[in-house]
């Protein structure tokens, strides 16, 4: 147990985040269900990232599209929340297996432009697209909210839905990393040539995984536009939060599951700081920006990166 | 009929400015295999530094634009030496991340400075009269002036020396380098040029339309779709990859509304990226 504790620590964490706005109040739980929402990206964003090598640079698609699917079953069809989540998962799923055969085809530079390109595609499309509510979105009622019981109480409900679902991420995270398919795609990460030489599937192993990525994303997405109580394609693609995810995994550290999360808290409570103080609240993206350079040119590894270096023994306990 | 010819005609008009725009950033990744996500931003400050050399000085919007070529090389050279010189050759991840992280501090101060109020610049010049339409003047001198530009940086690029020492340290560094070429300085010169190009275009684009800081972001999307389109590293293929870009939407225009073109385009975008990742024109020698 205490040889590889990473286990443990995700579970304290994760009773952490459950217990804390019990006692903090309203204030906190919205601070830290942002910060949740930030770490399923970030976390799923890893998969394909840290741990396979392809730069997903529209990772937000997933989010996006999730929340348009989930608000539409919702509100056309009045389905449950949960088969709204679960609708989104099973077509922004099946969508990406489809695509990601296609565009994973590309390495490198030519990858990363195609996730671009599938972002604004998206986003274009949903804008134009009427029973998606075109460019203006939709709208919830406040019935919507009856079924878990009034709009106060559905923050509750909603909050730790979201919880559960950073939790799944971190376990998802954890689990690959020490499967034999994680393997496969570490090996894909290092020279994708001699991984299919000796035998690893790359273009099934780097579909699914894509793929897989994006089902925690999508279904985070139907919770976060639930709760907002409203969509817009502008707001559901917005490829500079794509590029923020980027930033908190790198922050914390690519390929590791404790550096990704931690990465994504930490961004969250400093954009916050920058927007609520009064000195940096219009400069936060400059800030932002000249934190990202440092980072990409200083300590590309991230704070984990830091720390395995400094204490090579660390490797192994914190994944 | 004639409808459709004059959109098929403003669209080539513009889109020989798109291709101006995706020369600056194709250059870049040809020479050093990085994809400049300030791209835009860069766009951006050329409309802007147009802006303030016309409305501050008096100067012409057409005989300002070697100032901003100017302005945009020590730019360009200043982001070289600061942000894109430490991660050439890296991972493409950190490439992009540190353009990106230089195009989130152009924009954030642009937006404290000028906010996202539009701007623009006056262009009083006679148009070209067909029937009941008319192309407008500033389209034609842009689009011209586009494609002079492209013509002197291949001229430049194929007879001049340091054209030369700049396409031997995008074919091999290692090699240019024991043939005595500075590379370092090549590459910051060549990055230059490439964000030089981008502020021009920029420019070109404040003379036709309306602009924010903002505006950037879209042109650099469109910069994408051009490279792709002619190929990746590919400065000729470039322009026609933009003169393509331009003919595809002055064709669709008259026919389906507005807010589909960007699906069209972008969805195009993907499926060549994935059937012709090197671009649909083979043309001249690529580099």
């Amino acid at each position: 147990m205490l040889k590889r504790p990473t286990l443990w620590i995700i579970v304290a964490v994760i009773a952490a985040f459950a217990i804390a706005p019990l006692l903090g109040g309203v204030g906190l739980r919205e601070s830290l269900f942002l910060a949740a929402v930030y770490m399923v990206l970030a976390l799923n964003l890893n998969l394909m990232i840290g741990y396979t090598g392809y730069v997903n640079f529209g990772s937000i698609v997933f989010f996006g599209l999730g929340g348009t699917i989930g608000l539409y079953t919702i509100t056309v069809w009045h389905w449950p929340l949960w088969a709204g989540m679960l609708a989104a998962a099973v077509v922004v799923g099946g969508l990406s297996l489809v695509l990601g055969l296609g565009i994973l085809r590309l390495r490198g530079a030519y990858f990363a432009l195609a996730t671009i390109g599938v972002v604004e595609a998206t986003k274009a499309f949903v804008s134009n697209f009427d029973p998606f509510g075109g460019s203006t979105g939709m709208y919830l009622s406040f019935t919507s909210y009856k079924p878990l019981g009034g709009p106060r109480e559905a923050l509750w409900v909603i909050y730790f839905l979201v919880l559960f679902m950073l939790a799944l991420s971190l376990l998802l995270g954890l689990w690959i990393k020490r499967s034999r398919f994680g393997l496969g795609l570490f090996a894909i990460r290092e020279d994708e040539d001699a991984a299919v030489v000796l035998g690893v599937k790359a273009p099934l192993y780097k579909a699914i995984i894509y793929s897989t990525s994006s089902l925690l994303p999508a279904m985070t997405g139907v919770l976060f536009f639930f709760k907002n109580g409203v969509i817009q394609p502008d707001q559901a693609f917005d490829l500079t939060l794509s590029i923020e995810a980027i930033v908190m995994m790198m922050l914390g550290g690519q390929g590791t599951v404790l550096g990704a999360g931690l990465g994504a808290f930490a961004y969250e409570q400093f954009r916050g700081y920058l927007l609520t103080s009064s000195t940096f609240a219009s400069f936060h993206l400059v800030i932002a920006g000249a934190l990202l350079l440092l980072i990409v040119l200083f300590a590309p590894g991230g704070l984990m990166g830091w720390i395995h270096e400094r204490l090579p023994r660390t490797r192994r306990v914190l994944e | 009929m004639l409808g459709v010819l004059v959109s098929v005609i403003n669209g080539l008009l513009v889109g020989a400015i798109y291709g101006l725009a995706a020369i600056g950033l194709t250059l870049i990744f040809g020479v050093m295999n990085v994809i400049n996500l300030a791209h835009g931003a860069m766009i951006a400050l050329g409309m802007f530094a147009l802006y303030f050399i016309t409305t501050g000085i008096g100067l012409s919007p057409y005989l300002a634009l070697p100032v901003v070529f100017a302005g945009g090389f020590i730019v360009g050279v200043v982001v070289f030496w600061v942000a894109v010189h430490r991660v050439i050759g890296r991972a493409e991840l950190m490439s992009l991340l540190a353009t990106f992280a230089v195009s989130m501090m152009v924009v954030g101060l642009g937006t404290a400075a000028w906010s996202t109020s539009p701007y623009n610049v006056q262009v009083h010049l006679p148009g070209l009269t067909l029937g009941r339409y008319t192309i407008p003047g500033n389209h034609i001198v842009a689009a011209v002036a586009a494609v002079a530009i492209a013509a002197l940086l291949y001229g430049f690029l194929y007879y001049s020396r340091l054209g030369k020492a700049i396409r031997a340290v995008a074919s091999n560094r290692q090699a240019a380098e024991l043939m005595g070429i500075p590379s370092a300085k090549v590459l910051a010169i060549a990055f230059g040029i490439g964000i030089a190009i981008a502020a021009v275009a920029g420019a070109l684009i404040a003379t036709l339309f309306p602009f924010t800081i903002l505006s950037g972001a879209n042109y650099e999307l469109k910069s994408f779709v051009v490279t792709v389109l002619g190929g990746l590293g590919n400065p000729a293929g470039a322009l026609l990859g933009g003169l393509l870009l331009g003919l595809i939407e002055g064709s669709v225009t008259p026919f389906v509304s507005g807010s589909w073109t960007p699906v069209i385009e972008f969805t195009l975008f993907v499926l060549i990226l994935i059937a012709f990742p090197r671009g649909l024109f083979r043309v001249g020698r690529g580099r």
